[in-house]
């Protein structure tokens, strides 16, 4: 039974439907983007939070921006299996690459000047699962939420007397990364550094079992301590110099410890270290064969996104690993952007 | 389309709200993931991929179907400019069903960035790593999805005037539900 087309009025009322309607969904689509919520913490407002204070330097990671390739092999021993059954646990050489950095916007900041020292890897199993991971030396992170570390990023830009110490007032958290940051303790050598991953993340093994747990790469070459005084007089970029030359010399090795929590250990908060004589299972070394400078190497266009896990391994409960993602992401998407400022020392190789 | 000459078929139907669920729904999860930090942020990512590609599959079913199966005419009373818009912006739509998930793929592929799915199905890269390949496809995915949004509301907005205005089949012709209850082209 055909209908007529409708009068003028309830044209007017249809249109007026129709009209609610795209206009619904324009605002739930606005919401969802967060372009009614300006005080949402986004990825673009962290890495801009992290620029120095006269600009990013383009065509560079926003942060841990000076850096080294190297590639090698993680070699697990099988232990790490019954914990996860991500195959880069399974017994065998997995290929790996990776990346030595310090944490700095500035990827000509002197190595003295520069207390975090990191490691980016990714390792990649022979099923073709990729593992990708980003870890400092520091034994714990400086704060417990995003937010937190959001507020610390601001702290040099504020014009509040003693921001500083008002920021640590505020973060009590703060103490123990402060304590490892102020010790003059430092090492000669990027060989000599644990990397610690810090964020817990939750391993499955066969069975579906899960276990929350914290890794950390120990280095095996002994620690040669020395004062950030006595670094600085090795050279601005001593680091990658002698890492260069330690690596032609000999292959270079970290184990691989899986901390494993206990019901009640704090896996959300990576400010918190946890209590001592946890079970420690070691997974594997980390071989490191080769050294590449960064403007040519294979680590380069590699965003070590901690998000990139294999099956058998997947986020918990800390909320870094998902704001870091989010920001990294951010930070690849600006710098690839940006790749004509960062030339590439020979012509563009074929990869 | 039916035998009756004024319906899509059922499998017609089936794949459009379907894919009409699956799209609008990742209208928001793609805007929703690139403006947050939180938690969320890890789910959302992994979401976006398995109806992405979902999407480029039904897509390619749907297009052969649509070629199999036609589609009924539009109301003879349609002005030609109408009737060239209609036409228009099914072309756009269908490019974009198939565009956006290839440009994401590609974009990934280009960054290098692993693309596995729900089920860990580990899909391989369709680029070489490409900083400036990376950019372009990024700048695309982004831009045509915005694109892709304005023309289903479009979409929306025609097939609403044609039920509740013009009540001249057209929307009947592709009602999820019940073919008889609107009105049969006139």
């Amino acid at each position: 039974m055909p209908l007529p087309p409708s009068g003028p009025r309830s044209t007017l009322a249809s249109l007026a439907v129709i009209a609610a309607i795209c206009a619904g969904a324009i605002g739930a689509l606005a919401y969802t983007a967060g372009w009614l919520s300006p005080d949402r913490l986004t990825s673009t407002k962290l890495v801009d939070a992290l620029a120095p204070s006269n600009g990013p330097v383009p065509g560079y990671r926003r942060n841990h921006a000076k850096g080294i390739c190297f590639t090698g092999v993680f070699e697990a021993n099988g232990n790490g299996a019954a914990l996860s059954r991500a195959r880069a646990f399974q017994t065998g050489r997995h290929p790996a690459l990776g990346r030595f950095n310090l944490g700095t916007p500035d990827p000509g900041a002197p190595d003295a000047t520069v207390r975090v020292r990191g490691l980016g890897l990714q390792i990649t199993a022979e099923d073709g699962a990729v593992w990708r991971t980003a870890m400092i030396n520091a034994p714990v992170f400086p704060v417990s939420s995003p937010e937190a570390f959001y507020a610390l990023l601001r702290v040099p830009a504020s014009k509040a007397p003693n921001a500083m110490a008002a920021f640590v007032a505020a973060h009590p958290e703060f103490a123990p990364f402060g304590a490892w940051a102020k010790s003059p303790d430092w090492t000669a050598s990027y060989a000599q550094e644990p990397y610690n991953g810090l964020n817990a993340f939750l391993l499955i093994n066969a069975s579906g079992a899960e276990q929350a747990v914290r890794w950390s790469f120990r280095p095996q070459a002994q620690a040669e301590r020395i004062t950030p005084g006595d670094l600085a007089k090795r050279g601005e970029a001593y680091l990658e110099r002698e890492i260069i030359e330690r690596v032609a010399a000999a292959p270079q090795r970290w184990s691989l410890i899986l901390t494993v929590a206990e019901p009640g250990d704090p896996t959300a908060d990576p400010s918190r270290a946890w209590p001592e004589g946890r079970r420690s299972v070691e997974a594997g070394i980390l071989v490191v064969e080769r050294i590449e400078p960064e403007a040519d190497g294979p680590c380069r266009d590699v965003n070590f996104d901690p998000t990139i896990l294999p099956d058998g391994i997947r986020v918990s409960d800390d909320p870094f690993p998902a704001a870091r993602s989010a920001a990294y992401a951010r930070s690849y998407d600006l710098r690839t952007a940006e790749a004509k400022d960062y030339p590439r020392s020979a012509a563009e190789a074929p990869r | 389309m039916t035998a009756d000459g004024k319906h899509f078929t059922g499998v017609q139907r089936f794949l459009h709200w379907s894919m009409a669920a699956c799209i609008i729904a990742m209208f928001f999860i793609g805007v929703g993931m690139v403006s947050t930090i939180m938690p969320k942020y890890v789910p959302l990512l992994a979401t976006h991929k398995t109806p992405g590609v979902a999407i480029f599959v039904l897509a390619l079913v749907r297009l052969a179907v649509r070629a199999r199966s036609g589609a009924p005419p539009l109301p003879a009373d349609l002005t030609a400019p109408k009737k060239l818009a209609a036409h228009l912006s099914h072309y756009g739509l269908y490019g974009l069903m198939v565009a956006m998930p290839l440009l994401g793929w590609a974009m990934l592929s280009a960054g290098a960035y692993p693309v596995v799915l729900y089920g860990d199905i580990r899909l391989p890269a369709i680029l070489p790593q490409n900083a400036a390949l990376h950019t372009l496809l990024w700048n695309a995915h982004s831009y045509l999805a915005f694109a892709f949004f304005a023309l289903v509301l479009t979409h929306v907005a025609a097939a609403l005037f044609h039920a509740l205005v013009r009540r001249d089949g057209v929307f009947a012709a592709m009602a999820p539900v019940g073919s008889r209850s609107g009105a049969a082209p006139r």
